[in-house]
């Protein structure tokens, strides 16, 4: 029987990861991911787990030594956050490029400088072009499932790429919520083996990993990263109504609330969807025709989907929790571009929100809905909740 | 997607669903390189000190210390070996000694070496 438990959104990744008993495990802590190593490393000292824990010196070294043990044929997992995930960066493509299953719990935090150790999504939007999925979670149950979810994601051999599960520093990572948790023989069951293409400890058919590729064939190793992502669009619902068999829980690559005769929706992810689908109910009751779009998979982009949800709305905004400075924040430039290929005109309001752990009031999303409904709309971007 | 075979005999793939995946090359080669021609200093090995403890044999990093098969070094193998030197440092016996590569391979070589 699945059990209910009050519990954090950090430390129920952890759980999943016991549940999970990935071979290897290497990690180097930061804030605010700190608690889900930290919590991990409890249950190997008492022998919850199998897994080799590999404890390193940098955050580079933790990413390397997933690849690696990936390319040997493990299942791996780690955590991080913020300028941890910046340092591994250098390793992201190349785990992209060897093709390595890694589920990697992404906990949002702005990247420094100035410091400051709370919630914004430059870490993860920094690395969007690395070969990962991206899967964005609300809460910590979200956080939880996509954990489970994800191996089986990330190791379907149409697929074979490494995932961020992320979800939102200390506001999904610190916060205690209720979180159904599932009996251990159901995900042990649900993850089932790791069974490894071209595993490098499979002596009898050698294989090299990390080989040159020079201008003959570079760039069609990156085409068939290309149709792995691709892949991912096909597969995934698959994979999550498999979960739902087991869970009850299903996952949709974009989480739609009341976007089906709405002429005003507000594009979000992760954690301030909630806020936003408060305001939608609060405007709906006063007879405005508000939505919400949650945008879960943002790696790959399901652009079709979105356009096909947006298409019939009035006017959008778009609220990222990051920036493109100089140009159109990340999640602003992904709708934009997929409004533009379905050849509809519509208005899209670009905003930013909540950068450095900035609150995001329901205020602002009432304020924006306001607008939107006026025609207020400009190709200025807008900064919600900036002293101005 | 995938291309599963031998690299040496699959030919040049032609399109990009036959490059094997992640740049994977099947087989190995590392073996027949001779990583050897990298070394500037070279172990040379005094059979007459040398007690077989095989802490040499233990740490060198290119499995390049030779033994008869029953325990007892025999020399080295310059094949592999890229003279790092841990062997040197680590012989209890001083049983090994770095010298240039020069001594042996550039002019003059073998005026001071073997
Ligand atoms: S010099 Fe280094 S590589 Fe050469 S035999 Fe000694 S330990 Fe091995
Ligand atoms: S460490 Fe020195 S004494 Fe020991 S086996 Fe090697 S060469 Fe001989």
């Amino acid at each position: 029987m699945p059990r209910r438990e009050i519990t954090s959104g950090n430390w129920a990744f952890a759980e999943a990861m016991r549940q999970i008993n990935p071979d290897v495990v290497a990690a180097y802590p930061i804030t605010p991911s700190t608690d889900i190593p930290m919590k991990f490393a409890d249950f190997v000292a008492n022998g919850k787990v199998d897994t080799n824990f590999v404890t390193v010196e940098s955050e580079h070294s933790a990413i390397t030594a997933c690849v690696t043990a990936s390319a040997a044929g493990a299942r791996v997992m780690t955590a991080s956050s913020a300028n941890g995930v910046a340092l591994m960066h250098e390793i992201f493509p190349i785990a992209g490029c060897f093709r390595t299953p890694i589920v990697f719990g992404l906990v949002n935090r702005c990247i420094g400088a100035p410091i400051n150790i709370h919630c914004d999504h430059s870490d993860s939007m920094a690395e969007r072009d690395a070969g990962w999925v991206h899967l964005y979670c609300e809460d910590a149950q979200e956080a939880y499932d996509t954990a489970i979810l994800a191996i089986r994601l990330a190791e379907h051999k149409d697929v074979l790429s490494p995932v961020f599960v992320c979800q939102d520093g200390f506001i999904t990572s610190h916060g205690f919520e209720p979180v159904e948790i599932l009996d251990d023989a159901a995900v042990k069951a649900f993850v089932g083996e790791r069974d490894a293409d071209f595993p490098l400890l499979d002596v009898d058919h050698p294989v090299t990993y990390g080989s040159f590729a020079m201008s003959e064939y570079y760039f069609e190793i990156k085409r068939q990263q290309i149709e792995a992502m691709k892949n991912v669009l096909k597969v995934y619902d698959g994979v999550a109504k498999e979960f739902e068999a087991v869970s009850g829980r299903f996952y949709p690559k974009l989480d739609r609330y009341r976007t089906e005769d709405a002429d005003f929706i507000v594009v979000v992810m992760s954690s301030a969807s909630g806020v936003v689908k408060d305001v939608v109910d609060e405007l709906r009751e006063q007879g405005i025709k508000a939505g919400c779009l949650r945008v879960r998979m943002f790696r790959p982009f399901p652009a079709d989907e979105v356009a096909e949800i947006l298409g019939t709305a009035k006017a959008v905004a778009v609220l990222d929790r990051a920036l493109s400075i100089g140009g159109t924040a990340p999640l602003a430039a992904e709708i934009k571009s997929a409004l533009y290929d379905c050849g509809k005109n519509i208005p899209v309001q670009s905003c930013v929100y909540g950068l450095g752990g900035r609150d995001f009031f329901p205020q602002y999303a009432r304020e924006l809905f306001m607008d939107l409904a006026a025609g207020k709309v400009s190709r200025e971007e807008r900064y919600l909740g900036l002293l101005e | 997607m995938t291309n599963r075979g031998n690299s040496a005999e699959m030919g040049k793939p032609k399109r990009w669903q036959d490059v094997p995946m992640g740049g994977i090359a099947f087989g190995s080669s590392a073996e027949a390189v001779e990583t050897g021609q990298w070394r500037s200093m070279r172990p040379v090995w005094d059979g007459e000190k040398c007690i077989s403890c095989l802490l040499c044999w233990n740490q060198c990093p290119d499995r390049s210390i030779l033994t008869d098969g029953n325990g007892k070094v025999t020399g080295i193998d310059t094949f592999y070996c890229k003279g790092c030197g841990i062997c040197a440092h680590i012989c209890p016996k001083k049983a090994i000694e770095m010298r240039p590569e020069s001594e042996f391979t550039g002019p003059g070589a073998g005026a001071k070496g073997e």
